[in-house]
């Protein structure tokens, strides 16, 4: 299973396995990770599993869709990188991804 | 010293008090009782992507069984409370068992509201509320089956689009003049009623069920008009109550649902309540409620967690809900009552149009059809009571946060 890297704005990280096919988002849920909330359940309606992408990893990803585009663009604190976790699903390719949550969204 | 927290409800509002408790360093014994024999799950799905079986059943909890044993929860599922003793501060459950608590927090959901028709009764008659009554509305959903849904709301028309994807011959019988009368614009009950009915799904409104018939099990709807619906499979989505008899019984304030305050403390200062079973107040909109949505739900849970930890923390949330239909996002900030002037934003001829409530020149509620950024946008707006300028909202070319 893919290692994934959820790095929180203290400095805090939380590495989880993930089963391929599921969203990131879903793998920060069942895990616990603070700040991600995921409201919608990963339907691209609430911009609460908002997260950024190491910039290594950002280009590596399928380009998020015109709804999550829009998503982002009034979501708290958008910057390079940033993705709604429920639609980046979980590949092989993803294993040693790290991504951040953002500050506002922590705690 | 609360040393003991007791949770009635398993859905999202029980799974997130526990969060937030656990989170903020409830440390006493914590006990969630579940009248399902499931993890608390997302109930938004079960009329989608779990419906048409595109999301596995194991996809469907919020966290799992680690995670409760992880947090020190006591996971007393398929159980109900069968009795409320708020003076003795005791739970008895349906096995009998009796809980004291320090604290007590209802989260009990809301059921489907029933057909009352004759016929009702009949064994075929279906609804959609839990992971329990999917197994057999799946069954029917069989190509060609003809699917007949009561109904033009959020559940019946999400399950119609899924009933459609899945090729069968779908009725909508709808008692209004028009589609989500109750929760959206007139342009946007059109828009939905022509998307359906591009995707060949039959819609009827203004009509009224007068019984159903079937020999043995339901097969056939009859209307006022005389106009008779044969139905494989018949789903009802005609609203829902709030479960508040534990709460009513017990002696606590009810109206509607479990009356609870800003800090959603129910009559009794031992016992709060969350979610889809209060009648709370808002206090941005000025009003009792009584919300039907995830996002209220996890607000609310969130709100009683801290309180019943000694906080004085107040639940003022501008609500949102979405629906998803075909490949339509519907997506809905605020509360559109008492609105003065409503502005359609863009031509829903492109599939993309939002349509803006204000009253007293305060943005109230905004309706977004596949359309991202007025929504998020008006999320901030309205909970600043923002006031649009309203050649600037009419233009759809001027971003909506750019309006005020």
């Amino acid at each position: 299973m893919p290692t994934l890297h959820f790095d929180q704005p203290d400095g805090s990280r939380t590495t989880v396995d993930a089963p391929v096919g599921i969203s990131l988002m879903e793998a920060a849920r069942q895990h616990a990770i603070p700040g991600i909330v995921a409201l919608c359940g990963g339907a691209c309606a609430c911009a609460t599993c908002h997260v950024y992408v190491d910039a290594s990893w950002f280009a590596t990803l399928e380009p998020p869709e015109e709804m999550e585009l829009g998503m982002l663009e009034s979501a708290a604190e958008p910057r390079v990188g940033s993705r709604l976790s429920c639609q980046v699903p979980v590949t092989a390719a993803l294993d040693g991804l790290t991504v951040s949550v953002p500050r506002c969204q922590a705690g | 010293m609360i040393s003991t927290i007791v949770i009635i409800g398993a859905g999202q509002a029980g799974a997130q008090a526990i969060d937030t408790l656990r989170r903020e360093g409830y440390q006493g014994r914590l006990i969630l009782v579940g009248d399902e024999p499931h993890l608390p799950y997302q109930r938004p799905p079960l009329s989608k992507k779990f419906l048409s079986g595109e999301l596995p059943m194991e996809r469907l909890p919020f966290r799992h069984q680690s995670f409760y044993d992880e947090h020190g929860v006591e996971l007393k599922l398929g159980t109900r409370a069968g009795e409320l003793d708020p003076t003795a501060r005791r739970v008895t459950l349906s096995t009998g068992e009796k809980l004291d608590y320090d604290r007590l927090l209802l989260c009990l959901g809301a059921d489907s509201r029933r057909l009352t028709c004759p016929g009702a009764d009949l064994p075929g008659v279906h609804y959609l509320r839990s992971i329990a009554d999917v197994p057999v509305i799946q069954e029917g959903l069989k190509p060609g089956a003809r699917v007949v849904i009561i109904g033009g709301g959020y559940i019946g028309l999400e399950t119609a689009a899924t009933a459609r994807k899945m090729g069968c011959t779908v009725h909508v019988l709808e008692m209004a003049d028009r589609l989500m009368n109750r929760v959206v614009a007139a342009n946007v009950s059109e828009y939905f009623a022509h998307e359906h009915r591009t995707q060949g799904v039959h819609i009827v409104c203004n009509t009224r069920v007068l019984r159903l018939e079937g020999l043995g099990r339901v097969e056939r709807v009859v209307c006022a008009d005389g106009t008779i619906y044969p139905a494989d499979l018949l789903v009802a989505g005609v609203g829902a109550v709030a479960n508040m008899r534990l709460a009513a019984d017990a002696g606590l304030a009810c109206d509607n649902g479990i009356v609870v305050d800003e800090h959603c403390r129910t009559s009794d200062p031992a016992i709060y309540a969350a979610g889809d079973c209060t009648y709370h107040p808002s206090l941005r909109f000025d009003m009792r409620v009584r919300l039907e949505s995830v996002d209220n739900a996890f607000e609310q849970a969130k709100t009683a967690a801290q309180n019943m930890q000694g906080r004085s923390v107040v639940h003022d949330r501008v609500p949102w809900f979405w629906s998803d239909q075909f490949d339509n996002k519907l997506l809905i900030v605020g509360l559109s009552q008492g609105h003065d002037q409503q502005v359609t934003r863009g031509d829903p001829a492109t599939r993309s149009f939002t349509v803006c409530y204000l009253k007293g020149g305060e943005l109230l509620a905004v309706e977004a059809i596949n359309q991202a950024k007025d929504y998020m946008a008006a999320r901030k707006l309205i909970a600043e009571r923002a006031r649009p300028d309203l050649d600037k909202l009419a233009d759809p070319n001027v971003p909506l946060k750019d309006c005020c």
